[in-house]
């Protein structure tokens, strides 16, 4: 069931369009992720939504109720800011009850009410502590029942996590994502960290430049990302430039290599054949294997658990692309500096762009 | 496409409603007085217009116009010598390792708790007809120029050093460590990173220092003798010669200067750069024994003489008969022998002082939140904004001046106020608004913009948020203002000289009038009243500050 709906949301300051003409539709439970480079309008959307700076134009329906020109005091949503924006003069406990004792409930509940919240995000005793006592995430987690406490029925996490310790981020990324599985809630957060929106997110809201670029679970973002921009902002990616000489058939560097059917692109023309660093294939090249290549390994960075290798065709100089070969992988061939390498790239793998 | 109009809750109607009626006061006690002081300058003295007639018989009178370059000349050679005077102090305050620093620093303050005659009144006793050290002078007379420059390089003195300190303590060491590292002298050091360092810190220094000397009315009157400036011809014009529309014509003249050392130093200031990133490494001066004996030695000098000022006027008002008997006695204190009032005009002043911190605190740090918190309604709160930077800009005086004329004007319901407590009160709030109004923004910007959209989207009111979070957190800066506000209110004496009653004469109005009267030691006395008050006051506030807001505010600790 769709919970909310966003129609023709457009954002202009001046002349600059913040946002322009978004549609977007969110189901109820659904925990999305809207990700794009600083300036891509996400945090603009979020703050829409929530009807913080209001947009210019367009409509935003939350469970059937247009509340596009309501204030955010009139709408429902809890939220949970980057600088977790705790009042430090209250402790722990108040922040958390803050917006239960306006709505004039009996003091035992609402104590009750916060004990629950606190150890629902691990802090049972952080009750009496005053927020500059509590580590960067215990505040995130404080910020969180925060918003919690009055069972809003959408949930806006604006770049929740970016504040954070690489190792805290990990293990609040989890946390987060648990919570909302067993809650319900439909959870909308902001962020730049791919990762961060690939392991939490059940959909991905790519956007650039005050436009949506592709909409769809984390896999289909990864496997199949609709545009150039996605290819190259999710992931990592090699962009191989070539020519397009027939609906599955593309030329680079004087190398037909096959690919997948298209229909949007005309023969001719110059296109980016891409393909992912890990599926570039190394091991188990039956004869007639398709798009099978002679590469000379150039470069070989170790990354830890892997090593990242610099390939260049036998045939051309200056076409490359990168490889991720496992550890097993370069001790079996004894692959270093100067190796050359039968590859093949699996044409289901490959993906064709305009360039 | 049709444009989202949002509609408005609660919250957002009692917040506009809010700073419209801030609009409201800000333009009944500053705007609507400032537009009566303009009116009268065009009229005669029945209240008839006659355009310019009052500007042309100014300029072409010479007696008049020589007052505005002798004011000019006065603030111009004052700035030249409290600024490196001053800079050299803070410099030592903020880049050498002095003995004593708190010590140094404290002194350096003392002026700000006078009222602006002391000086004047010290230097009679220095230098004056009867003075210790008349000889000293040679034929000269300390009446007149030489008299003011002195006592204003005493009186702007703090001023200048509070600036400087300012913007020498934001030094980033990195700079400093760079500059070393490439090999560079320490005369180039100071040329190429401290001075740039400080260039707005010294230009802002010296338009306060200008602005402050031209608009002050206590030092000429005490010690100006027959060396006239724009100040005491307002003065002359008003009360001695009850020609107001001359007072006008000379307040509008006064207001020139000052409305453009304004301009000047806003633009200036927006040109300022944040020198000190989240990043940057604070200087901590090392020790260095050569230079810190030389930076010791001035600072030793410099607070000798503030001493010797602030001691002179103690001594004087508690000697007998200057200078024939010196045997010390209290008699000066017991006013009653000296002005009607006696001790009354002192109560008055704190009265009045205690009214102006609670009032205009509440005001200030209410507008101020009200401007940075209210969503929208732009020009309502960009006309509060001009509103509550237009006191920084206008003389006290000539404020004043306004309000006789805007209160006492006939069919003025509010005319009620006119020659009771409340005028004095209402007046030195909107005289020293600014400060109070950028102290409080300031406070209001450095905290986490979104507590508002955390209480709205909670659906907790936002004066709640305002009573249990903000106003709480901001505290010390409430608390600055007040004491601001107290310590000025106590030594103000231009702004309120022509609004007061008998009824409701304060003190620093009182040590003109009994000076006015030839009894110096009595006003000398009325002086150190006032200096210990407001030196009192601060110092509770410093303790206050120290052990009590450490318990209150046990939050801030980590």
């Amino acid at each position: 069931m769709t919970y909310l709906e966003v129609r023709s949301l457009s954002k202009r300051y001046g002349d600059f369009t913040a946002l322009g003409d978004i549609t977007l539709d969110i189901a109820e439970g659904e925990f999305v992720c809207f990700l794009g480079p600083s300036g891509c309008g996400k945090t603009t959307l979020l703050r829409a939504i929530a009807g913080l700076d209001p947009q210019s134009s367009g409509t935003i329906r939350q469970k059937g109720r247009d509340v596009s020109a309501l204030p955010p005091a009139k709408r429902d949503f809890g939220i949970v800011f980057q600088s977790y924006a705790l009042f430090p003069n209250l402790t722990v406990a108040d922040n958390v009850g803050y917006g239960l004792v306006s709505r004039r409930e009996k003091r035992a509940a609402i104590a009750a009410r916060v004990v629950e919240l606190l150890a629902m995000v691990g802090l049972p005793d952080a009750g009496p502590k005053y927020p500059a006592q509590l580590s960067g995430g215990q505040q995130q987690r404080v910020a969180l029942a925060r918003a919690l406490a009055t069972s809003p029925g959408l949930l806006l996490l604006d770049e929740p996590l970016s504040a954070l310790d690489a190792r805290v981020r990990l293990r609040l990324r989890h946390e987060i994502k648990a919570l909302q599985r067993r809650l319900g809630v439909t959870t909308i957060m902001v962020t730049h960290d791919q990762e961060e929106a690939l392991t939490m997110a059940d959909r991905i809201v790519v956007m650039n430049h005050g436009a949506i670029e592709q909409v769809g679970t984390p896999q289909e973002i990864y496997r199949r990302p609709a545009s150039a921009f996605v290819a190259d902002f999710v992931g990592s990616m090699n962009f191989l430039q070539g020519t397009l000489m027939a609906p599955d058939k593309v030329q680079v560097a004087g190398v037909d290599l096959a690919c997948p059917g298209q229909d949007g692109l005309t023969l001719g023309q110059k296109v980016n054949l891409c393909i992912r660093p890990e599926d570039v294939r190394v091991r188990d090249l039956p004869q007639g294997t398709a798009n099978r290549l002679t590469v000379e390994v150039t470069e070989l960075d170790f990354v830890g658990a892997f090593c990242r290798a610099t390939l260049k065709a036998r045939a051309t100089t200056d076409v490359a692309m990168t490889a991720d070969f496992s550890s097993n992988l370069i001790r079996d061939l004894g692959v270093e500096r100067g190796t050359q390498l039968d590859v093949a790239l699996p044409p289901d793998r490959l993906r064709v762009f305009a360039a | 496409m049709p444009s989202t109009k949002v509609g408005l809750s609660r919250d957002d109607l009692i917040m506009r409603g809010g700073v419209v009626l801030l609009a409201a006061l800000l333009l009944v006690i500053v705007g609507l007085p400032l537009w009566a002081l303009l009116a009268k300058g065009f009229e005669d003295r029945d209240g008839k217009f006659v355009g310019l007639a009052n500007y042309v018989s100014y300029f072409s009178t010479p007696a008049l116009f020589n007052s505005a370059l002798n004011s000019l000349h006065v603030a111009a050679v004052s700035t030249v010598i409290v600024v490196p005077l001053a800079f050299l102090y803070a410099y030592a305050l903020t880049r050498t390792v002095l003995p004593m620093r708190w010590l140094f620093q404290g002194i350096a303050l003392i002026p700000i708790f006078a009222p602006s005659l002391l000086p004047g009144l010290a230097l009679i006793y220095l230098f004056g007809t009867q003075g210790f050290f008349k000889a000293l002078l040679g034929g000269g007379s300390i009446y007149g120029f030489d008299g003011i420059v002195i006592a204003q390089v005493f009186y702007c003195f703090p001023h200048a050093t509070l600036i400087l300190v300012t913007a020498l303590a934001t030094a980033d060491a990195r700079l400093y460590e760079a500059a070393d590292a490439l090999g560079a002298s320490k005369l180039r050091v100071f040329f190429t990173v401290t001075l740039p360092g400080a260039k707005y810190g010294l230009i802002s220094a010296a338009l306060v220092v200008f602005t402050l000397v031209i608009t002050d009315f206590g030092i000429a009157k005490v010690i100006g003798g027959n060396f006239n400036v724009l100040a005491t011809d307002v003065y002359k014009q008003v009360i001695g010669q009850q020609n107001f529309s001359m007072g006008a014509v000379v307040g509008m003249v006064l207001l020139a200067p000052a409305a453009l050392a304004f301009v000047v130093d806003r633009l200036v200031q927006r040109k300022q750069v944040a020198l000190l990133t989240a990043r940057a490494v604070p200087l901590v001066p090392k020790p260095k024994p050569g230079r810190d004996f030389v930076f010791t030695l001035i600072c030793t000098l410099v607070s000798i003489g503030i001493l010797a000022i602030l001691g002179m006027a103690i001594w004087g008002s508690l000697i007998k008969y200057w200078p024939y008997n010196l045997s010390l006695t209290l008699d000066n204190y017991d006013f009653a022998k000296f002005d009607a009032n006696g001790w009354d005009s002192y109560w008055n002043s704190v009265e009045m002082a205690v009214g102006a911190a609670l009032f205009g605190t509440a005001l200030m740090f209410t507008g101020a939140w009200l401007t940075e918190k209210t969503r929208g309604f732009h020009v309502v709160r960009g006309v509060v904004q001009l509103l509550a930077f237009l006191p920084m800009a206008v003389p006290g005086l000539v404020l004043g001046l306004g309000y006789i004329f805007f209160f006492n004007a006939p069919g003025n319901p509010l005319g009620f106020l006119y020659a009771t407590m409340g005028i004095l009160v209402v007046n030195t709030v909107a005289h020293f608004y600014t400060v109070g109004h950028l102290t409080a923004t300031t406070a209001l910007k450095q905290i986490d913009p979104e507590f508002e959209s955390v209480s709205a989207s909670l659906k907790v009111p936002i004066w709640r948020t305002f009573s249990r979070v903000t106003a709480p957190i901001c505290l010390p800066s409430i608390l600055d203002i007040a004491i601001y506000l107290f310590v000025n209110a106590m030594t103000t004496v231009s702004s309120v000289i022509f609004l007061y009653s008998p009824d409701t004469k304060l003190a620093s109005v009182a040590a003109v009038n009994i000076e006015e009267a030839g009894t110096t030691a009595a006003a000398a006395a009325l002086c150190v009243v006032i200096v210990l008050t407001s030196a009192a006051v601060k110092i509770v506030h410093l303790l206050a500050d120290r052990f009590l807001l450490d318990r209150l505010q046990a939050w801030r600790r980590r």
